[in-house]
């Protein structure tokens, strides 16, 4: 079975475009705008994985990744999030929130499709 | 394709962000301190530079990323905000703009100019050069992960797998932090690994591997000289694996790539690439008439496990025990194995419906876009077949009555071309597939009025709005006003939903006015063989589908008389409505004192079964009900048990109703 995959993300192109690779790839996908959609969202229902940004309104990457690993339910969901190489200290904190991986902004589809499958497993 | 090209999409947000950040620079021009406005003019300058690199944007990402730079500096307070500074990133909008717009080849010069400017007010940072990793013949690793790595995602075996795809691994778990069972915290990871890798394998291929926990990871990693194969056996001993012996322990994988077969693109080396599948085809009948068997085989397995099971303690029933175990386990392999066999991708289905809308766009001057996700989802063979009507069915109605002509589209501000879009997920133990469009929705107050007209619904009768927009599945109904030569004739939603319900499945409608509806169809994943939870009701058994259990609760007798009448239980600050199946089924016994509430879910609907007794988890064969109970409306089935008994399968679909329906009249009280 395919596995699911949550893309939490303001920007629809951003958005668009991880979900062209993830379907092209076999992926489910279901998207959220904002960090508060993404909460909903995954506690709504279960995914295999999450990806998110972090600058986002309504609830940010970060505050979100938080309160995910608080619910036991998404205990080891694993987590990616976005983020450039500038933001090392954002890295460090959203590492600390939780959270499992990151993927360097730009990304080009071969390598958010190598980094999820390194996650997944699969 | 205007939804799915991301790249007409970043014209429109980058737009959008240029914007933003055109505003900020014209307000920080006022406020020169103002550390917001700075903060959100890096952001999107930020933004701009890392999406344009993503959709091929890239003279504009590295031009922006010099403005970035800048601000980057301004936000560090390692350059003070300037008014010169600003007036050449405000003079850089509208080269981005150009960039975003078209062609950037005969811009350089323009764009270089700005960037001498700017680099007249700043210093540049010098990039660090990276050196090149030497080449060895193999790495030695000793690995332990931090406590906390499994809760956050991290899959040690996912590690592993790709330890072995860089080249051959030989992998030994290191036992010695196991704690004893009572203390050990079941979402740590308490096994080490100490790991050969060999290969032309670098160090930063390594490390690569552990990116995501390289800071806190306690790994070692040296280098395996150009030594020859046979001193690795001596150099090899795990440290710490006090029970190692020379040979390495089943813990360890050898060469095998991990059974990943679908996907080659992980065996980067093209090293042990799986050979391509072999295929035969079967005629259908014989995937069902194996089917038969293994259910046959399932029941014959079940009495043994129950004759085993009440067997004495002597060598002779030990042993019996022993082989009724081993199989049972084999049973229940057997029967997976062979429901896989007659799984199809929905993709196959899918297919079909691309020309389907194309042809309804055609006849009706629609523009009309379908989209699908999800198609790699598997659904039993004869599921697929099945739901080949209902799902053109429900998409003609989507294309013919939700979606708008392009006129009236556009005068409702929205995109002119209609999307319809057909995903297909797996859920439990449940396959959901959606039929969403972004049309007009359901009129609520027409079909009302039809309903009514129809004698369905007595005027002023309050109904759910779920019940309400299920109305349309009645026979002779349809809300559209004219009759085209595709819907409108009232025929076939009512077969639609004949036809999911002989599935076992369930259609639920969502709409919104103005903004489109989803018809979700919900259908069990397959058709014979299901893990049913085995309850007791007075005298008799009962299945319930597994998949759909929640959870087990006991309802002690102070809450049973507290409850009694009311029928709702509040479940982690929620009321739930349960079912008393002792009443419902008339048993006339008289209660355990340990009832259990067995909570069973269906979507986002809870109800809870109150019972006398949980028995145990059933392998169930499901036979259908003779022609005289086919339409007793609360059994699903039936199937035959270990001792030869038959017990009913519960219609988890109807009871659940059943449990909303009460709680709707209790809203409707309150």
């Amino acid at each position: 079975m395919s596995a699911s995959i949550l893309i939490v993300d303001d920007s629809t192109s951003i958005r668009v475009a991880i979900r062209m690779a993830l379907t092209g790839a076999g992926y489910t996908v279901s998207e959220a705008a904002d960090g508060a959609q993404g909460l909903s969202k995954a506690s709504g229902s279960r995914f295999d994985m999450i990806i998110t940004d972090l600058n986002m309104p309504n609830m940010d990457g970060l505050s979100m990744i938080r309160a995910l690993r608080k619910n036991p339910a998404q205990c080891g969901t694993p987590i990616l999030f976005l983020t450039t190489e500038s933001e090392d200290a954002m890295k460090q904190q959203a590492k600390a929130a939780g959270a499992t991986g990151w993927l360097v902004k730009p990304f080009v589809p071969e390598q958010l499709i190598r980094v999820v499958r390194k996650v997944l497993g699969r | 394709m205007s939804q799915n090209d991301p790249v007409a999409a970043f014209r429109v947000e980058a737009g959008e962000v240029l914007e933003q950040v055109e505003q900020g620079l014209l307000d920080l021009g006022h406020r020169l301190d103002d550390h917001e406005l700075i903060d959100a003019v890096f952001r999107g300058l930020h933004t701009l530079k890392g999406s344009g690199a993503m959709f091929g944007f890239d003279a504009l990402a590295s031009f922006t990323h010099h403005c970035e730079t800048a601000f980057d500096r301004v936000r560090k307070n390692l350059t003070p905000a300037t008014p010169q500074l600003i007036a050449v990133i405000l003079s850089a909008q509208d080269h981005m703009r150009a960039l975003i717009e078209g062609d950037a080849t005969d811009r350089k010069a323009e764009g270089d100019a700005i960037l001498a400017k700017l680099q007249a007010a700043l210093d540049g940072a010098p990039a660090p050069t990276p050196e090149a990793p030497p080449v060895v013949q193999g790495w030695r690793l000793s690995l332990r992960l931090p406590p906390e790595a499994m809760q956050n995602g991290i899959n040690p075996l996912a590690l592993l797998d790709e330890l072995r795809t860089l080249g051959d691994c030989r992998i030994v778990a290191r036992t010695d932090q196991v704690p004893p069972l009572a203390e050990l915290v079941p979402t740590e990871c308490h096994i080490g690994w100490d790991i050969e890798v060999r290969g032309a394998v670098s160090r930063d291929d390594l490390e690569d591997v552990f990116i995501f926990v390289l800071d806190d990871l306690d790994l070692q990693i040296e280098a395996i000289g150009d030594t020859s194969c046979d001193d690795v056996e001596d150099t090899a001993p795990p440290p710490g694996a006090g029970t190692t012996p020379s040979a390495l322990p089943p813990t360890r994988v050898d060469t095998m790539p991990p059974a990943q077969d679908r996907d080659p693109a992980t065996t980067p080396n093209g090293r042990g690439a799986p050979k391509t599948g072999e295929s035969v085809r079967v005629p259908a009948e014989r995937l069902d008439l194996l089917m038969d068997r293994v259910g046959e085989l399932v029941i014959v397995q079940s009495r043994l496990s129950q004759l085993a099971h009440s067997s004495g303690s002597n060598a002779t029933d030990v042993a019996l025990r022993s082989i009724s175990e081993e199989i049972e386990r084999l049973a229940s392999e057997l029967r997976d194995t062979v429901m896989v066999l007659r799984m199809v991708p929905v993709a196959t289905l899918f297919g079909r419906f691309r020309r389907l809308v194309h042809d309804i766009a055609r006849d009706t001057g629609k523009t009309i876009e379908l989209s699908t996700d999800g198609e790699t989802t598997e659904v039993d063979k004869t599921v697929i077949e099945r739901l080949a009507d209902p799902l053109i069915h429900l998409i003609r109605n989507a294309c013919d009555h939700g979606i708008e002509p392009p006129e009236r589209r556009l005068a409702a501000g929205k995109p002119e071309i209609g999307q319809v879009r057909l995903s297909a997920r797996q859920e439990g133990g449940e396959v959901v597939i959606t039929i969403r469009d972004d049309g007009h929705g359901i009129d609520r107050e027409r079909v009302r009025a039809k309903a009514e007209a129809h004698g369905l619904l007595q005027p002023g009768q309050v109904v759910s709005d779920q019940e309400l927009l299920q109305m349309i599945f009645h026979p002779g109904f349809s809300t559209a006003p004219q009759i085209t030569s595709l819907s409108g004739r009232g025929v076939g939603m009512d077969v639609v939903k004949r036809t999911i319900e002989s599935l076992r499945g369930t259609i639920e409608v969502a709409s919104v006015s103005g903004q489109g509806s989803a018809m979700s169809l919900r259908i069990p994943l397959t058709l014979a063989i299901i893990d049913g939870l085995l309850i007791r009701v007075g005298d008799g058994r009962y299945v319930i589908p597994l998949a759909v259990v929640e959870e087990c609760i006991e309802l002690s007798l102070e809450e049973d008389l507290r409850s009694r009448g009311r029928s709702f239980i509040t479940l982690r600050d929620r009321l739930v409505p349960f079912v008393r199946l002792r009443e419902m089924f008339a048993t006339g016994t008289k209660p355990s004192v340990h009832q259990k509430i067995v909570i069973i879910a269906t979507g986002t609907e809870r109800v809870g079964l109150v019972v006398d007794q949980i028995i145990g988890s059933h392998q169930t064969v499901i036979k259908p009900m003779s022609a005289v109970h086919c339409n007793v409306p609360t059994f699903a089935g039936a199937t035959i048990l270990g001792d030869g008994g038959v017990a009913l399968i519960l219609d988890v679909v109807q009871l659940v109703a059943l449990g909303q329906h009460q709680e709707e009249r209790l809203r409707a009280v309150a």
